[in-house]
């Protein structure tokens, strides 16, 4: 029982458990994150003046080190998951918030002033021209987020076994099988690149309408 | 009608755009607004549709306020064309031109078939449908610009410098197109730009405005060419008004000579009946203008097409004005125009002089033939 794939068995779970367990701690995150930065980007455009102040929030809450919001998380929501998904939420917001304030912003000026003329009100404005056109930039956003999130999970292995892949890193050394932080780093990698591309696909799919030569970027 | 009423609108930093500004926009005809960079004519037409508010006056339509009624609604029915035509990148041409139709609760499909059959009136090639604004040249985006706005069949078409971006080739076409359309729909048409010529040529009805939002003159384009009101107007219609004017004049009753006309196969005793004049146009069979040459030369045996003169550019009598006569005659090296009916063939020639002696005729007699300027 010491091959490249046989998880010990204290982390409960097979190899494809953890990497299920670690897709679910990356992305619900940057999911989250997304649901609470699209108003966020919203009210940032609407009202110019907001986006220096939020952006310099989510910078200084991107400079907490995860350990500290261990510290002060664990005591109302314990060794958990949600412990570890709380904080890459917030991570996220650095990057998904600016990615969906210039995506918005990106949409020409023209094209708002006909949207208006034509009777769109500022919902469907929203809905129908701003936010399909800011997609290309929210996917990029997306893109870096979740890769960063894949590679942040493994941290959670600090407060008891709740990092998934990075819990192997742990085990390697407790039980000695370096094969295991190898199988550790390498699964996380290929997860990210695989989420990654999948991303790409998503953008592809939802934008037909981008020239090819600026898709390929 | 629209009827703009005492408007002024002063912008929140204190910039006057518009100065008690006063307009009939008559029903069924194009109102041109022309004037300079910054005076007021995007602001101007905005508030028709209320993207912009006045600050002082009102504005009417069919005697009701703009206010009446709610915005979207007052909008939609409103066609609005801009500059670059600020397409929906992420929308199929058709699906760009059935937005308002959609807004209004059509079916999708009854909107497509409306969309589809606006690109034809509009002379989009329906292959182009399924395409995205990005697959599309300048010109035909502004073509879709134009029918996304007739889609509706709004009774009222805002048109903001919608031609100003392509280059003059296609805008001609552009303009043509439109004065097309508007023999077929008779819109009430507000047209925003800063050519002048474009005003003239489209225009029912001018307004010039200069710097500051005030009102210059507003008046018929003949109108304004024949008597500016101010020495802004006529500096802004520039120095050769004199001869755009002759554009409302037709060129039917430029008497036409026929003598010196003949046909490449004409014998020599035929030529040489030919009275005095000093060129003779020489056509081919069918009777197409060749060129000109001097009877001398023509006399002497095989006519060389090489050698002749070029003629210039041809007029139809009775399509054409004056001036495109008095251009002809200007444009060819022996100082006559050549007429042509609408196959080309040549009706007959006509002098400088006899053409000056009809601008002079015109002057005396003042008023232009409004339909002429097409
Ligand atoms: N939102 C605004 N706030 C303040 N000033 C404005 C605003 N929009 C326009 N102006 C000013 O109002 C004046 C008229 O502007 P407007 O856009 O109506 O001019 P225009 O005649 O359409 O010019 P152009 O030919 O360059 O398009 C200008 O001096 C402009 O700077
Ligand atoms: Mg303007």
């Amino acid at each position: 029982m010491s091959g490249f794939f046989d998880i010990p068995s204290d982390l409960q779970n097979s190899y494809f458990g953890l990497i299920g367990l670690h897709l679910r701690e990356a992305l619900l995150p940057v999911l989250a994150g997304l649901l609470v930065s699209l108003p966020v980007a919203q009210l940032c455009v609407r009202f110019r003046w907001l986006y220096p102040p939020v952006f310099g929030v989510t910078t200084v809450l991107y400079a907490i080190p995860s350990l500290a919001f261990f510290v002060v998380l664990i005591d109302y929501t314990g060794q958990t998951e949600t412990t570890v998904m709380i904080p890459l939420a917030v991570y996220s917001l650095v990057v998904l918030v600016p990615a969906i304030v210039d995506g918005v912003r990106s949409v020409p000026p023209e094209t708002l002033a006909a949207a208006t003329a034509m009777g769109l009100g500022p919902v469907r404005r929203y809905l129908q021209v701003q936010l399909p056109i800011a997609v290309p930039a929210i996917i990029a956003g997306l893109r870096v987020a979740t890769v960063s999130s894949i590679s942040l999970v493994s941290v959670g292995m600090l407060i008891g076994n709740q990092g998934a892949l990075g819990n192997l890193l742990h085990d390697a050394q407790i039980y000695n099988r370096p094969l295991l932080a190898v199988n550790s780093v390498v699964t996380t990698a290929v997860l990210a690149v695989l989420v990654d591309a999948v991303l790409v696909g998503v953008r592809v799919l939802l934008t037909p309408w981008m020239p090819k030569e600026r898709a390929a970027r | 009608m629209i009827r703009i009423d005492a408007v002024t609108k002063r912008y929140p930093d204190g910039t006057v755009a518009v100065d008690r500004l006063s307009l009939e926009i008559p029903d069924r005809a194009i109102t041109v607004l022309v004037g300079p960079s910054g005076c007021g004519k995007t602001t101007t037409l905005r508030m028709i549709n209320r993207m912009v508010e006045p600050s002082e006056g009102s504005i009417l339509l069919d005697g009701q306020d703009i206010r009446q009624q709610p915005v979207n609604t007052l909008r939609r029915s409103m066609g609005y064309v801009i500059q670059n035509a600020g397409l929906f990148q992420h929308r199929t041409i058709l699906d760009n031109i059935a937005t308002v139709p959609r807004l209004l609760g059509w079916s999708k499909q009854k909107a497509r078939e409306r969309a589809a059959e606006l690109m034809e009136r509009v002379g989009l090639d329906t292959a182009l449908a399924k395409r995205y604004p990005y697959q599309l040249s300048g010109g035909q985006q502004q073509r879709v610009g134009v029918a996304r706005a007739l889609a509706a069949d709004p009774p009222v078409l805002l048109m903001d410098e919608p031609f100003s971006a392509v280059d003059p080739i296609v805008r001609k076409g552009l303009q043509d197109e439109l004065l097309r359309i508007q023999d077929e729909l008779g819109k009430t048409i507000v047209f925003v730009t800063h050519d002048i010529d474009e005003a003239i040529k489209l225009g029912t009805m001018v307004a010039v405005l200069r710097t500051g939002g005030r009102l210059a003159q507003f008046a018929p384009p003949a109108e304004l060419l024949s008597a500016p009101a101010d020495p802004f107007v006529e500096d802004f219609l520039g120095a050769d008004r004199g001869i755009r004017r002759l554009s409302f004049f037709p060129s039917a009753e430029l008497e036409l000579q026929t003598a010196p006309v003949v046909a490449i196969d004409a014998g020599a005793e035929k030529l040489a009946s030919r009275g005095a004049a000093p060129y003779l146009l020489v056509t081919d069979v069918d009777g197409r203008p060749l060129g000109w040459g001097a009877p001398d030369d023509l006399t002497a045996g095989e006519i060389d097409r090489d050698r002749l003169l070029p003629y210039g550019r041809p007029f139809v009598p009775g399509t054409d004005s004056l001036r495109t006569a008095l251009d002809g005659a200007v444009l060819s090296p022996t100082g006559w125009a050549v007429a042509v009916d609408g196959e080309g063939r040549a009706v007959g020639v006509v002098s400088q002089q006899v053409i000056g002696e009809a601008v002079r005729a015109a002057h005396t007699a003042g008023r232009p033939d409004a339909k002429a300027a097409r």
